[in-house]
């Protein structure tokens, strides 16, 4: 059950093995975390990330193992981390696979990325939304992304699926409203993790560990969108003016 | 789960998912026979003191509010600003009855005490209250005669409680936990942290009322002013609540002794304002109320330390002695001191600053009061309520399948 200030003891983690994911977790448990059930792809990453996850106190890890490019098997995916859990205070949606400039002129790339970004998590999302209604209570937090607010050249075919997946999920929220389940959505910067390595440093860069105090800061209220940094939402207001001659010769 | 007026601070009428009963439809209360009235548990105490005072019967235990049911004011034991001589809610109860899931009961304090008590305090989680025989209090008027003492420190205030509170029915001290208004060179932040305001009071009789103010007790007032459905959010923050705090502080005097005051000016000053809690804005507040036995009335100067140095503001922070406490397993007071604080949620240092307070509290043998918690570490609330077991097995008993539960129960790992 969630508390006052929002924060969980049982949490569902889709894409569980993530380095933001692992961040949230390690943030979640040293406030009231109990229970938590992984999802994610690779065995080995998942078992490692619930050995983390029980260093920090997390007294039940469970994993389960999902295909995020299998979007028929997402909403049986998702009753069985529920299944794992019992009663759900909290779902995280961290899944997606980022695309590089490379990947522009291959379909089945493409097809990848728009499946594991925004596909496959959609449906997860409303199977997920349907057992918290039934619960009557509960939290979903998405982790959004910067670049879904205006898409650069750079990452596009990512970006797009992630700006689908904020739309939806916005979508979600509003047609949750009333039923006790809050969907939240965070929008971070850059976050240099392993999906980012080896790509120049953005402006707008953030940290894994920020973006966590913040999803654990924006869980104490009920404000639908969470920007890290939070200067995010400003600079990123003034970007939807700029116009497209001058957005294609920003770097980064 | 049983719900009344919705008053509770925290998550115990609740149940998310589940079936919540509105009680407020079980009114009806009998005449006042043998000091005894037999009132609906959907009733409020506003309610029953507006049929029994005009006939000079007071309620035996009187919260901040009137704006709660009888069957809340069991559930969660309540006590008030008189619990040193008269104890908790329950101990003016002679007998409830009592919806289980396996059946009706009526029981007291003789007839299955077990029930009886872990119904006291147990925040309904032994079934639905639907009545209670309430032995009231004889007044003649409506006025009380308060004492009024201000000091400028915790030390002070606690000695001067320790010596003469037996001398009063009801005693109560604000304490001011804002710290500076605005950090200033000359004075160290924490400074004016725990200055203190002690009222003390008795019922006034007639014969201490001037010939002109001698009537007989009337029914209370409704609210006089009201609140807007929307208010700016931090409204009331750090710089609002230290000013309200030295206005309050200011206004006190040094002094005062017998003033005649009346019964809602004593007891209910936020019944005066309509849905007062809307001040606190859509973020809301949580409350903090904990107990520490006698000999650990350092751990209050402690905990208004740590609140006025992490700048976390209590709008109002209200700290009472507690007398013998009641039999009920889950029934919060004992014998020690109770603070009592309004925190607004926001500043984003609360929710640990208060885990670090529960463990304080939980060390030196204290607890905290589940009627206006809202985020206690489960593990915590098992160290703080020992007896947990006697409620364990008195619903195993009357509720086999684990019917009765709330959001609360949820939380606390009670099922």
């Amino acid at each position: 059950m969630l508390d006052a200030f929002g924060q969980p003891q049982s949490a569902v983690v889709l894409g569980g093995t993530s380095d933001l994911a692992g961040a949230i977790v390690r943030a979640l448990a040293h406030r009231r975390l109990r229970t938590a059930v992984l999802g994610g792809r690779n065995e080995e990453r998942l078992a490692l990330a619930a050995r983390a996850a029980s260093a920090e106190g997390v007294r039940e890890v469970r994993t389960v193992q999902l295909d995020a490019t299998d979007v028929a098997g997402a909403a049986r995916a998702v009753d069985e981390c529920f299944d794992a859990a019992g009663s759900v205070d909290l779902v995280l949606v961290a899944i997606g696979v980022l695309s590089h400039e490379r990947d522009e002129l291959d379909p089945a790339r493409t097809a990848e990325v728009v499946t594991a970004t925004y596909s496959w998590p959609a449906v997860a999302l409303t199977r997920a939304a349907a057992h918290l209604r039934d619960q009557g209570s509960g939290r979903i937090v998405v982790l959004s992304s910067v670049a879904a607010v205006r898409v650069r050249r750079q990452n596009f075919v990512y970006a797009s699926a992630k700006s689908g997946l904020d739309s939806f999920s916005i979508g979600l929220r509003e047609a949750l409203h009333g039923t006790g389940v809050v969907v939240q959505i965070v929008r971070p910067g850059r976050v240099p993790t392993k999906m980012t390595e080896g790509l120049p440093r953005a402006p707008l860069s953030t940290t894994p560990d920020a973006v966590a105090n913040a999803v654990v800061a924006g869980l104490a209220s009920d404000t639908p969108i969470v920007w890290v940094p939070a200067s995010a939402r400003w600079a990123l207001a003034a970007a939807r003016l700029v116009p497209q001659s001058l957005w294609r010769r920003i770097p980064g | 789960m049983a719900r009344g007026l919705g008053r509770s601070y925290g998550d115990a009428a609740q149940c998310s998912g589940g079936t919540v009963v509105d009680m407020r439809s079980i009114l009806g209360a009998s005449d006042v026979s043998g000091g005894e009235v037999e009132v609906g548990a959907g009733m409020s105490l506003d309610a029953l003191l507006r049929r029994a005072l005009p006939a000079g019967w007071f309620i035996p235990v009187t919260p901040g509010t009137r704006q709660v049911t009888v069957g809340g004011a069991l559930a969660a034991d309540i006590h008030g600003k008189n619990h040193h001589l008269d104890g908790s809610f329950a101990r003016h109860v002679s007998a409830i009855t009592i919806a289980t899931p396996t059946g009706l009961r009526r029981v007291s304090a003789n007839e299955d005490a077990e029930l009886f008590w872990a119904t006291a305090g147990g925040m309904g989680l032994t079934g639905i209250v639907t009545s209670a025989r309430v032995r009231m209090l004889r007044v003649e008027t409506d006025r009380m005669l308060v004492d009024t003492d201000r000091f400028s420190d915790l030390d002070a205030v606690m000695s001067a409680m320790e010596a003469g509170d037996a001398r009063y029915r009801y005693s109560v001290a604000w304490v001011d936990c804002s710290g500076p208004a605005i950090s200033t060179r000359q004075r160290a932040p924490g400074l004016r942290a725990g200055r203190a305001v002690l009222t003390r009071a008795v019922h006034a009789r007639l014969e201490d009322l001037a010939p002109a103010e001698r009537r007989p007790p009337a029914a209370p007032p409704r609210p006089a002013l009201g609140t807007p459905r929307r208010v700016p959010r931090g409204l009331l923050n750090r710089l609002s609540i230290a000013a309200f705090n030295e206005a309050w502080y200011l206004r006190a005097p040094v002094h005062r002794e017998a003033e005649v005051q009346s019964m809602w000016r004593f007891f209910h000053p936020l019944d005066g304002v309509a849905d007062w809690n809307r001040l606190y804005g859509p973020r809301g507040f949580v409350q903090y109320q904990f107990v520490v036995p006698e000999k650990s009335g350092d751990v209050v100067a402690a905990v208004v330390r740590e609140l006025s140095e992490r700048r976390l503001p209590s709008f109002l922070a209200v700290l009472k002695r507690f007398g013998a406490s009641s039999p009920g397993p889950l029934s919060f007071p004992m014998p020690g001191w109770t603070l009592a604080l309004d925190l607004p949620i926001g500043p984003q240092a609360l929710p640990t600053c208060l885990d670090r307070l529960d463990a304080m509290v939980a060390a030196a043998g204290g607890r905290v009061y589940l009627a206006k918690d809202s985020r206690l570490r489960p593990d915590l609330f098992s160290t703080m309520y020992p007896r947990l077991e006697e409620l364990s097995s008195v619903r195993q008993r009357v509720d086999p399948a684990g019917l009765m539960r709330s959001d609360l129960s949820r939380r606390l790992g009670l099922d």
